[in-house]
């Protein structure tokens, strides 16, 4: 719309600096302290002291401290738990879409009834809350000795992951037009050298879109990687849970900041590589049902 | 696509699903009609030169043995749902029984666990999804008045807040509400109150973690409303304006009835999730003043001495019932679209 009246204009900016700033602001705030200590981050005095660092100053000589960084790296191990992350969320990511690309194309194209019926089913799973599955798998994984390895918590999330999955390739399949791969058919091709080679050349959009949220998934998940792997082999996510029971009493919390901060830079990149993609899923989500 | 070709396609997908949803969810269910063994006591006579003291003890043996034997437990029926950590039948009865009028019964209802669970999630599912939904729908039209150049950094700053871990995101708040934090230590200054913490005081640890969820899902609806206000049809605006709308009447009669599909669409969405609230609990350690029925599952499944698998399972079925409640509009939703486009 052009020329909004001044007032309106106002209040719209004014909104939107509101909204920004407070978008921003704790992330700025806990990226910038820390780098204090403690004494400074959670001063008594007063928060001035987080931003000029006075304690810092008294305590170590500068201005910035990278002890919390080092307390949660090196002392506690956290990269061990940045390894596991990595390893969970890739092979999260991957099974993910190879499983659901191979289910969301057969759904877009089949037109039987048990198709929707498979669909419904999986929106019901989505709406499982996860911590009531996890509940599920405890007695029998103990039982079956798989319970603390990673490969059972890659596949749980997988699993957990399938309904959203394939909802979203579905959709995405669906608006591929029919004909690309009946043509293929006509010409002799089985359904999955169809697939192979004519499907999956132009899939890439949907498949990394869709991939950007199974990666989110494995990694913000704190229900199932909290419950199912053991201290040695703990995501970062359970780590820094673990951080604030064991930390928080010895007084270096700060350890505690360092992981948090730490575990939302990929976060950050990755928003700030492939927001497009992130806003268009969300949209497609939407606008498809 | 031939019944066998599509089977061989969604085979994998059909079985990760079928071990690790649709089994998890009958195994709880089953598991909730069963407690934990009770300890097998046996006497033991001690004889000494002063006489003879007899001693309980906890026979190890034999409960080793038991639980080999029956590894879920005891059958106990139905007494798992309606003892005093869930649905509480005997103590709601006395409640009702014998009370001084409206405000004791609730203050004692909501002393029992699972009515406190139930009162925290049900206020946070349904005050975090309208307010969120209204605050996403005023910064998609403000974003959308913006010069293009700052858009991208706009839509970037405001997806944050929704990108972020639940439980990391929890923490980064809870850190500056904690009385030595940024927030926290202003609070106390404004009020004047030296003691006021999020410990201390419910009413301010559900105000902040409702304001949290409100932060947290804000940009969800910004999004899908902000790609909704870009199909807003052009000329139908102007023709309001030159019919000689206001402003406000043409967001009013143009804009809202067109975003209205989606708005239902991020309700129920954001309904069932809100739902399932966990990690605020947690990352705020909100445990004495707020509880949720996700957290009401994870404390038993934690608790260090002996995990409580029955219960558990029993407020994780309640949990499912209630998803399933609010699942059923989605699912009438998803039913007539569907034959809408069979026909």
């Amino acid at each position: 719309m052009n020329g909004q009246p001044l007032g309106l204009k106002t209040l719209t900016t004014a909104f939107l600096t509101l909204w920004l700033l407070a978008a921003v602001f704790p992330f700025a705030w806990t990226v910038w302290g820390s780098f204090k200590v403690e004494a400074d981050f959670f001063s008594r005095q007063s928060w001035w002291f987080a931003i000029e660092g006075v304690r810092t100053v008294q305590q170590t000589g500068g201005t910035f401290t990278l002890a919390g960084y080092e307390g949660a790296w090196v002392q506690n191990e956290f990269w061990k738990a940045a390894i596991n992350t990595l390893i969970v969320t890739l092979s999260v990511t991957t099974i993910s879409l190879v499983v659901g690309t191979l289910g969301g194309y057969a759904l877009a194209r089949s037109g039987h009834r048990y198709a929707f019926w498979i669909l419904i089913a999986a929106l019901v799973f989505r709406a499982m809350p996860h911590i009531t599955l996890v509940s599920g798998y405890l007695l029998p994984f103990f039982q079956l000795n798989i319970w603390g390895y990673l490969p059972t918590t890659i596949i749980v999330l997988v699993a957990i992951n399938q309904p959203f999955t394939l909802w979203m390739l579905h959709s995405f399949f669906l608006s591929i037009p029919k004909d690309l791969d009946e043509s293929a058919l006509v010409d002799g091709c089985t359904r999955f050298q169809a697939f192979r080679m004519v499907i999956i050349p132009v899939m890439w959009p949907g498949v990394i879109t869709t991939g950007l949220f199974s990666f989110l998934l494995g990694y913000n998940d704190f229900a199932v990687t909290s419950m199912l792997l053991r201290q040695e082999n703990q995501t970062m996510i359970p780590k820094i849970a673990s951080f604030l029971g064991s930390i928080q009493n010895e007084g270096n919390v700060m350890f505690a900041v360092a992981a948090v901060v730490s575990a939302t830079v990929p976060l950050f990149i990755l928003v700030l590589f492939f927001q497009r993609q992130i806003v268009s899923g969300l949209t497609a989500g939407a606008v498809k049902g | 696509m031939p019944h066998r070709t599509f089977f061989a396609f969604i085979f994998p997908s059909i079985l990760a699903m079928l071990l690790f949803i649709t089994l998890p969810i009958i195994s709880v269910a089953m598991q909730s009609l069963f407690v934990e063994h009770p300890a097998v006591v046996t006497e033991v006579e001690n004889c000494g030169p002063f006489g003879c003291t007899t001693e309980t003890k906890v026979d190890t043996e034999a409960m080793a043995k038991l639980k080999a034997d029956q590894p879920m437990g005891a059958f106990a029926g139905f007494s798992n749902y309606l003892n005093h950590n869930h649905l509480a039948v005997d103590d709601l009865r006395a409640i009702f029984g014998d009370n001084r009028g409206i405000g004791d019964i609730v203050a004692r209802v909501m002393n029992l666990p699972f009515y406190r669970a139930l009162a925290f999630t049900l206020t946070y599912c349904f005050f975090v999804t309208p307010f969120a939904m209204a605050l996403g729908f005023f910064i998609a039209l403000a974003v959308n008045t913006m010069p293009k150049l700052l858009k991208g950094p706009a839509i970037f700053v405001s997806i944050l807040p929704m990108i972020i871990t639940p439980l990391v995101g929890s923490l980064i708040l809870a850190w500056m509400f904690n009385p030595a934090g940024i927030f926290g230590a202003t609070l106390q200054s404004l009020t004047g109150d030296p003691t006021l913490s999020l410990r201390a005081s419910p009413v301010l640890t559900w105000i902040v973690i409702l304001t949290y969820g409100v932060w947290t899902n804000g940009p969800f609806s910004f999004v899908v409303f902000y790609a909704g206000l870009q199909t807003v049809p052009k000329d139908t605006l102007e023709s309001a304006r030159i019919d000689g709308a206001t402003r406000w009447q043409a967001t009013r009669f143009v804009i809202i009835p067109h975003l209205m599909p989606l708005a239902t669409f991020v309700a129920l969405v954001q309904l069932m999730d809100n739902f399932r609230v966990f990690e605020p609990i947690v990352g705020f350690s909100a445990e004495a003043n707020a509880t949720s029925l996700s957290w009401l599952v994870f404390n038993d499944l934690v608790s260090q001495d002996s995990q409580q698998f029955g219960s558990a399972a029993a407020t994780s079925v309640i949990t499912i019932v209630g998803v399933l409640i609010l699942l059923t509009p989605v699912l009438i939703r998803t039913w007539r679209d569907f034959n809408r486009k069979a026909v």
